[in-house]
């Protein structure tokens, strides 16, 4: 391993130091060999998608060989514009985008409320309603899923839009994480602040949510990501396909064109390339996340 | 005195205005119905007509039910991909972790599959596994013809023997480079360096140095790794059968959690669903204490 390296030899002979390097890049070249190939396999699946969802209708059942399904060399754009109107695929993306957002908004502001008081504020009770809502965090939502469903039920909610929004916003994980953020900034910032008389929703919003960039970030990041993505819940709530997100747009788009592949793929691509924007701009934010979920224990 | 107690009254109202929004919204929906859950459990209930006590039938019921069993026994089997990707992701890991150059980009492309991870790429890995024009199964009849054979790859998802090693594929592809790679990432890089230093002066090798010194230092993470994949585990597997098998063939690829669907939301069995709820909760329970019990609740994990 690398580590070798960075251990300067007291004493050592050119030969010896000349067959180390030697070693070293031998090292190297299988690490990067083992690598690229585990990146093509990473990769092939999604070049088989596009490559498909480039192809010509029917064209996968009759002449391709099996190297051209892994390469475009067929560019049949149109199938990107017939899914627009074979699908009300514009409606399933607004409906998504709306969700999803409401539900981040929603999610980010209340948890960040509730984690300010239980990580910055004295009150009676604080211990004991925070082990509570800890201890809600390994209930599956499996359990949660069916009363709610009723309540929405009762309430004439089924097939809303909040149905599909509201149950998703309180969640202890965010309050947690954000708690865990809020704790780690020192006392004295806010002591001056009080001196000078200020609110706390005025401490709040001026001095603690400018400070926690990275930690609101990534909670929007992973609610965002968890609710473009969701599957189930939009399915057990809603059923006209007007409301449909994303996810349940496509599975009832799969069951109607089960056997036009390139739009199945190009409507696939369309659902990706988001959530790929998304990435690239918030990497970081990714794996700071899940290094902070690594760490609550 | 009074200004002090005045402050502190001042600052609890305050606290609990900052939580109000957060709280009621906690109560109506995970609270309230825990126990609404729970009482359901107790009864049958077709969800037209009232629901009636039944007692501990459901749980009964559910204890003789066959299918019941062997979807937990399907949900165990498609948990083999758990230590096949840990052991994936802790390789990719150490790999990362030389300091080469380019290593972002490879994290990136490893990263991929867990980014677009859901519907979409479960779409596409249906139309993979077709057993006629399929890529698999293209490409296994393309290297037949290469080897001047008639090789015929097998049905993949409607087959009861391959059904459910190919969603294990699958899975293991979409986490080997997410986040528990990640998360072995930063655990290798928090490895004191002394220690390969010290043994390095003992005289050992790469393999020496990771079981003497990599090993044990990380496995507080693949503990927490395998606990959470664990819990995961048992609620897996309803997108996957909703999309690709529909659960089957003949059941082999129904979970628990897409049994618990069926039974709610479609057969409106929502008594003895919220009992498969509570059974799976039980099991999860179970897990967590054992966790708790064995190593404490305050290990820091990274």
């Amino acid at each position: 391993m690398s580590y070798q390296d960075e251990i300067e030899p007291v004493v050592r002979s050119k030969e010896a130091r000349k067959q180390r390097q030697w070693g070293k890049v031998m090292h190297d070249s299988l690490i990067y060999i083992g690598l690229c190939l585990g990146a093509v396999t990473m990769i092939a699946p999604f070049m088989w998608m596009i490559t498909t969802s480039l192809s010509a209708p029917g064209a996968i059942f009759s002449d391709r060989s099996w190297w051209k399904e892994w390469i475009p060399t067929v560019f049949y754009w149109k199938n990107y514009i017939d899914v627009w109107t074979v699908v009300p695929f514009g409606r399933f993306y607004l409906n998504s985008v709306f969700i999803s957002v409401a539900l981040t908004a929603g999610q980010v502001i209340t948890s960040s409320l509730a984690a300010y008081a239980f990580a910055r504020l004295e009150f009676p009770g604080r211990d004991k309603l925070f082990f509570g809502y800890l201890g809600t965090m390994m209930i599956p939502g499996a359990v949660t899923m069916i009363p709610v469903f009723v309540l929405l039920r009762f309430l004439g909610w089924i097939d809303t839009y909040q149905a599909m929004i509201l149950p998703g916003i309180f969640t202890a994980y965010g309050t947690f994480m954000l708690r865990q953020f809020f704790l780690t900034m020192p006392k004295e910032l806010e002591d001056a602040a009080k001196i000078d008389g200020c609110s706390y929703l005025r401490i709040f919003w001026h001095i603690i949510i400018p400070l926690s960039g990275p930690a609101l970030a990534t909670l929007t990041t992973f609610t965002f990501m968890g609710s473009w993505m969701s599957l189930m819940w939009p399915l057990i709530v809603v059923n006209s396909a007007s409301k449909f997100p994303l996810p349940v747009g496509l599975s009832y788009f799969q069951g109607l064109h089960n056997t036009n592949w390139e739009l199945l793929m190009a409507a696939t691509v369309m659902m990706m390339l988001p959530i790929l924007i998304v990435f690239v701009f918030a990497q970081r934010f990714f794996v700071e996340g899940i290094k902070l979920s690594g760490i609550k224990g | 005195m009074k200004r002090v107690l005045k402050d502190k009254t001042k600052e609890a109202l305050a606290a609990y205005a900052f939580l109000a929004p957060n709280l009621l919204g906690f109560f109506v929906f995970t609270s309230i119905p825990v126990v609404v859950s729970l009482l359901l459990s107790f009864t049958e209930w077709g969800l037209f007509t009232p629901p009636k006590w039944v007692g501990l039938r459901n749980f009964i019921e559910l204890f003789q039910d066959k299918r019941f069993w062997q979807y937990s026994f399907n949900t165990v089997y498609l948990m083999a991909a758990i230590p096949i990707s840990m052991t994936g992701s802790l390789l990719l890991a150490i790999a990362l972790n030389q300091k080469l150059k380019g290593m972002v980009i490879f994290r990136t492309i490893y990263y991929l599959p867990t980014i677009c991870a859901g519907v979409a790429i479960f779409m596409l890995w249906r139309l993979m596994y077709n057993p006629e024009f399929g890529a698999f199964n293209t490409m296994i009849a393309g290297l037949g013809d290469l080897l001047g054979l008639k090789l015929q790859g097998p049905n993949w998802l409607t087959d009861t023997l391959w059904a459910k090693p190919a969603l294990i594929i699958m899975s293991v592809w979409q986490s080997v480079g997410g986040q528990n790679m990640i998360l072995y990432l930063a655990a290798l890089q928090g490895v004191p360096r002394d220690l390969y230093d010290a043994a390095e002066v003992d005289g050992a090798n790469a393999i020496q140095k990771f079981w003497a010194v990599t090993w044990p230092q990380i496995s507080p993470t693949t503990f927490f790794i395998g606990i959470m994949s664990l819990i995961g585990g048992f609620q897996a597997g309803f997108d996957q059968a909703y999309m690709m098998t529909g659960g089957g063939p003949n059941g082999s690829t129904t979970t628990i959690i897409y049994y618990l669907y069926n039974n709610a939301f479609v057969w409106y069995h929502m008594g003895y669903a919220a009992a498969i709820a509570w059974v799976l909760f039980s099991v999860i329970f179970l897990i967590t204490f054992l966790k708790w019990k064995f190593f404490g609740k305050n290990i820091h994990y990274t």
